[in-house]
């Protein structure tokens, strides 16, 4: 007998604010009230990177917290997916010309699914976790999330960091 | 009457009892959700998320917190084989006790700052409620006839509730405190929370975090048990006891806030150890 595990009954986020106005935070957080409640899909909202599935993260990326990203990223068990939450995560947004800004959370972790809006609707960043969940299953048995590509999610684009972090190193 | 302890009632226990937590688990995770008007996840989410866990890659920073984990689910097993079988029940108390012990020293055993808080902040909560439990013990001594089997109230004439009320309700504060339920939910507990509050844990993942979750079901089965000992014959009263006991504990934690770990201390060693000494000297006169 083999017990199939439901990657996507049971996805743990981590929320990780990268450089946010604090917008698309407070909108998540709002997802776990009970006009959206999360936790009905099985989403538990925990505060350490070892017991997550899923990292969202909220804001752009600049020098100071590339390094930090990266370190919450890799603390993370697999299988494990990216959730990009807000435009300023997905490509860096209003703040994409800043001088200190890398741009999208993109360029430093590999991510799985894209949530555009400033910020983005509860609905939408439930929706965005949950296409993760499918992510996540799809990672668990060995399938290729491209399979299950639509609107939200993007293949994970090639990890382009190193070359960014060396930089961002130099900078802190 | 016992329950025979054959390798077939062995096997079920075994098997039964993991389950049983979790059920409870769940039923408590959408009790809570709806307190709160909200859905609430399935009852079997407990399972989906124990299956998950042990199928994560599991990430260690040294081998001896697999030890500690295996040895709070094994030691955890033998005390609730213990309870189920009628063993000793000092020796069911110290196999209980160095379970949560072994939890402690496997938070104890990282570097981690969180984990060591939530390392202390159980031990702290293990002096609070270990002396309840010997004194709910002695109580238990002298009710069934100086014998310190756990099978002894099972044949008992007399449900050991009539003899032990304050007893029972100084071992409804040890539960919240077993259940990780508020106002005493410092070192762990069972809702997502942040570093501090899910200090112990902080530092295992994956398969090993599943171990302490399956740990936990069994704590749960063995709790829940042990309040059916308090109204034993006829059993069903016992169940229907510990089935109370149990939406008054979802309750307490949705009612209360958390509280600091020395008010735990100082109510733990004045207003509950006041109760079961009360009943343990009531005892003693009613006995002479």
């Amino acid at each position: 007998m083999t017990v199939v595990p439901k990657f996507n009954k049971s996805p743990w986020v981590v929320h990780f604010n990268c450089n946010s106005c604090n917008g698309c935070d407070i909108e998540f957080l709002a997802c776990l009230t009970p006009l959206y409640d999360l936790e009905r899909f099985g989403i538990l909202h925990v505060g350490n990177p070892k017991h997550a599935d899923v990292l969202v993260v909220t804001g752009s990326v600049n020098h100071r917290n590339a390094r930090v990203l990266k370190n919450v990223y890799d603390q993370m068990p697999d299988p494990k997916v990216v959730v990009a939450m807000g435009v300023c995560a997905s490509t860096g947004g209003i703040f994409a010309d800043g001088y200190n800004v890398l741009g999208g959370v993109d360029k430093v972790i590999p991510v799985d699914v894209f949530v555009p809006g400033c910020p983005a609707r509860p609905e939408a960043m439930i929706d965005g976790v949950l296409k993760g969940a499918q992510v996540l299953q799809a990672k668990h048995s060995g399938k290729t999330p491209l399979a299950e590509k639509n609107v939200l999610t993007r293949t994970p684009t090639p990890f382009a960091a190193p070359a960014v972090l060396e930089k961002g190193a130099s900078h802190a | 009457m016992t329950i025979p302890t054959t390798p077939l009632t062995l096997v079920l226990a075994i098997l039964v009892a993991p389950f049983f937590g979790a059920l409870l688990s769940g039923i408590d995770r959408r009790i809570t959700a709806r307190a709160q008007g909200r859905m609430g996840p399935p009852i079997l989410q407990p399972v989906y998320d124990t299956i998950k866990l042990f199928r994560k890659e599991p990430i260690l920073l040294n081998w001896m917190q697999i030890v500690y984990a295996y040895l709070h689910l094994l030691f955890m097993v033998m005390a609730f084989l213990m309870l189920v079988f009628g063993k000793d029940s000092l020796m069911f108390l110290f196999v209980f006790a160095f379970s949560t012990l072994a939890l402690v020293l496997g938070g104890m055993c990282v570097r981690s700052p969180y984990s060591r808080i939530g390392s202390q902040r159980e031990i702290m909560l293990m002096v609070a409620y270990e002396p309840i439990l010997i004194l709910i013990m002695i109580g238990f001594y002298m009710v069934n006839n100086h014998s310190f089997l756990l099978s002894a109230p099972l044949s008992a004439a007399r449900p050991m509730l009539l003899s032990l009320p304050l007893l029972f309700v100084a071992f409804l504060v040890v539960l919240a405190i077993k259940l990780h339920k508020s106002p005493f939910d410092i070192a762990t507990s069972h809702h997502a929370h942040q570093e501090i509050v899910k200090g112990i844990t902080i530092e295992y993942s994956g398969p090993h975090l599943a171990i302490l979750e399956v740990a936990h079901f069994y704590e749960m089965a063995l709790l829940f048990c042990f309040i059916v000992l308090f109204w034993a014959s006829p059993i069903w009263i016992g169940i229907l006891l510990a089935s109370a006991s149990f939406f008054l504990m979802t309750v307490v934690d949705n009612a209360f806030a958390r509280l600091t770990k020395m008010w735990i201390f100082k109510f733990m060693w004045t207003s509950v150890l006041l109760l079961a000494m009360t009943n343990v000297i009531l005892l003693y006169w009613a006995s002479k």
